[in-house]
């Protein structure tokens, strides 16, 4: 059984603080991190391989320093680490991040079951996930919190995929692409192995011309979206406190809220 | 884009470096050096400088050049997500946006209805405004699934050539409109919370958040057509029904192979805990650990039910088994915007804030006055969430009798 994971590293948000004074954002020292939603995913190739066996390659795009990401994934139970790197991808879009991405799935060939977190918390997109199945024309399952059911020799699975409502439960051939939610498992930490063998482990690099892309669909060219302003929103009304004991309060409160909520 | 710094304005005095969430600048010889390999030009370290000695090279839309082959897409395409053959609220707010946008290209308003049985249901796309409804009805369309869906969606858009497709920012939207925006090489925005247009240009200008919402981007696609945006749902105003409206319904149906599906939908079980569903929910009254105990979260519950709310949960409590994951409001949660959201008994880590800082009106009732949640709530309430709790409930109570 082979398993590909896609991962990103991002800005580690929790370190990211509100200056209570100027009410903007205190971001010194942010260290960067897997994408936590990328980590559900890294623990589920990582199961399913304990189970079936096999083989779980972790695949990123990104600047060169995202390799300490993916050693935090072998650290974790991954076997192989493939870093995507290279100036040409620079201003990638999800469209050119997605493409480039089944380029190298398609360089590694063979697999059963690509897992992606369901979105990065930077971007907070969703797209690039569905994105790689598209170009790679395989089946997607989004959104799942639980692998009900895995046949590795007959090519087949079976999902609990969440909605808004509850879940739908949905059946796919192998290969098929999945992205998943928190609720999917609970990641274990780093062993002591594991951190010995990330410090060793060779991580594979690529760079555009080790991928059989079109030139003109990666990168900045190949991103039909650009960015034309950035700006911080507006912040949110200073808010007032309500004061006096909790009967005062009740009322007042429900005076300020009585035309919101009738 | 590019970014660059104006050696002679910069000062080496350190503001952008702090302030970069990439940790990308370094001071050499006295002077800020981005390392191009790593930025990605969120902007941050411009509005740190104070001395304007960091400047973003923009693409501005009036020096984009035009391909002539875009004239020839037309129309405002909004997809209307239907559920059990129902349509989605989301899909309304669409088409009162949507209806703008087109008034302002001068161009038809069109739905896009994928469905069994669904003759009336695109009949009130219609009466909500929509000039054309494009309705592919078939028993194989009647739930959604990824392939059978995109690939109907990528015939119609290939053959009727929209200038814009808006489609809501569900589970189900996100999922389809990705699968689309890529077999078609078009242009996608994830989540938009703005939709306006460049007049001079014809360019659909889209706004979203990013980093849980501490940076906005405005967003164009320019050589691409159609211009798609997956939306937040609740933010734009739903389209006002009116049963004078009148429009077209346009049949479309394809061969087995565009609806054959690879995935199969085996059984929809609707969580019957979630009495409302917390991204509808017009008022969602969260608890977290300040609750103590998961017992005590009947005092969340009651006062949800009060005021016909959802319940939320913060990621404290989540993980501690009190709420299951459906309920938890944040960053790894649920993204919600309701009219009111009280948060009680919850610190307001800036993970729990991404998650409901957008909501119009935010009540906190918390014990500790220096609680982050505070410095965004509009109504601070610093005390015991056990004693204020009941009484609030019952005000509640009283005044929704009257």
């Amino acid at each position: 059984m082979n398993i590909i994971v896609c991962i990103k590293q991002v800005p580690d948000t929790t370190d990211v603080r509100i200056d209570p004074e100027t009410n903007t954002l205190i971001r010194s020292g942010v260290v960067c991190i897997v994408n936590p939603f990328d980590m559900y995913a890294v623990e589920e190739g990582v199961r399913l391989k304990e189970k079936f066996g096999g083989k779980v390659t972790v695949l990123t795009m990104g600047p060169p320093q995202a390799e300490e990401a993916l050693r935090e994934t072998i650290s974790l139970g991954a076997d192989e680490a493939i870093l995507i790197s290279d100036r040409a991808f620079a201003g990638s879009d999800t469209w050119a991040t997605s493409y480039t991405l089944s380029g190298a799935i398609r360089k590694i060939g063979d697999y059963d079951v690509i897992i992606c977190g369901k979105q990065a918390i930077d971007g907070d997109t969703a797209q690039v996930g569905p994105g790689i199945s598209a170009h790679l024309d395989i089946p997607q399952v989004t959104y799942v919190k639980k692998i009900e059911d895995l046949n590795a020799d007959n090519k087949y699975m079976r999902a609990e995929r969440m909605t808004e409502e509850g879940y739908e439960i949905i059946e796919s051939p192998l290969p098929c692409l999945i992205t998943v939610v928190k609720e999917i498992n609970e990641p274990r930490l780093p062993s002591l192995k594991g951190k010995m063998r990330a410090k060793k482990a060779e991580i594979k690099k690529w760079s555009a011309k080790d991928l059989n892309l079109d030139p003109g669909l990666i990168g900045l060219n190949g991103s039909p979206t650009k960015v034309v302003k950035i700006f911080t929103p507006p912040p949110r009304e200073k808010g007032q406190v309500l004061e006096g004991d909790p009967k005062e309060i009740s009322e007042k409160l429900v005076e300020f809220l009585k035309n919101d909520i009738l | 884009m590019s970014i660059r710094v104006i050696n002679e304005k910069c000062t080496g005095c350190n503001l952008c470096l702090k302030v970069c969430p990439f940790t990308c600048i370094e001071i050499v010889n006295k002077k800020a050096v981005i390392d191009l390999d790593r930025c990605n030009l969120c902007g941050a370290c411009i509005e740190a400088c104070k001395f304007d000695a960091i400047v973003l090279t923009k693409i501005s839309p009036s020096e984009i050049e035009f391909p002539k082959k875009l004239e020839e897409h037309k129309d405002v395409w909004v997809f209307c997500e239907q559920k059990n053959g129902v349509i989605q609220s989301v899909a309304y707010e669409l088409l009162g946006k949507g209806r703008e946008l087109a008034d302002t290209l001068g161009v038809d308003l069109c739905g896009v209805l994928l469905g069994e049985s669904m003759k009336k249901e695109a009949q009130d796309i219609i009466y909500r405004g929509a000039n054309k409804v494009y309705l592919v009805d078939s028993p194989k369309l009647k739930h959604y699934q990824s392939e059978p869906y995109s690939k109907v969606l990528m015939k119609l858009i290939k053959e009727r050539r929209p200038e814009i497709v808006l489609c809501g920012a569900t589970s189900t939207g996100r999922s389809l409109i990705s699968r689309v925006a890529i077999g078609i090489h078009a242009g996608l925005t994830a989540d938009c919370t703005g939709l306006d247009i460049d007049k001079k240009e014809r360019l659909l200008l889209q706004t979203r958040p990013a980093f849980g919402g501490n940076i906005m981007a405005t967003i164009i696609c320019p050589n691409h057509r159609p211009q798609m945006s997956t939306v937040r749902h609740k933010v734009m105003k739903e389209a006002e029904l009116n049963n004078r409206n009148k429009g077209k319904i346009i049949e479309a149906s394809y061969d087995e192979d565009t609806y054959f599906s690879r995935t199969k939908l085996l059984d929809v079980v609707e969580e019957i805990e979630e009495t409302v569903n917390l991204t509808e929910a017009d008022i969602i009254v969260s608890g977290g650990r300040g609750l103590q105990k998961p017992e005590n979260f009947y005092l969340i519950e009651d006062l949800a039910k009060a005021l016909g709310g959802a319940v939320g949960a913060s990621r404290a409590a989540v993980d501690a088994g009190w709420k299951t994951y459906s309920h938890q409001v944040g960053q790894t949660g649920k993204t919600v915007c309701p009219k009111i959201y009280i948060a009680c008994g919850i610190s307001g880590q800036i993970q729990h804030l991404v998650g409901m800082q957008s909501s119009d009106v935010i009540v906190a009732i918390n014990k500790d006055p220096h609680a982050p949640i505070f410095n965004v709530a509009t109504y601070g309430i610093v005390a015991d969430l056990f004693e204020v709790l009941p009484e609030l409930t019952k005000k509640f109570r009283e005044v929704l009798k009257n």
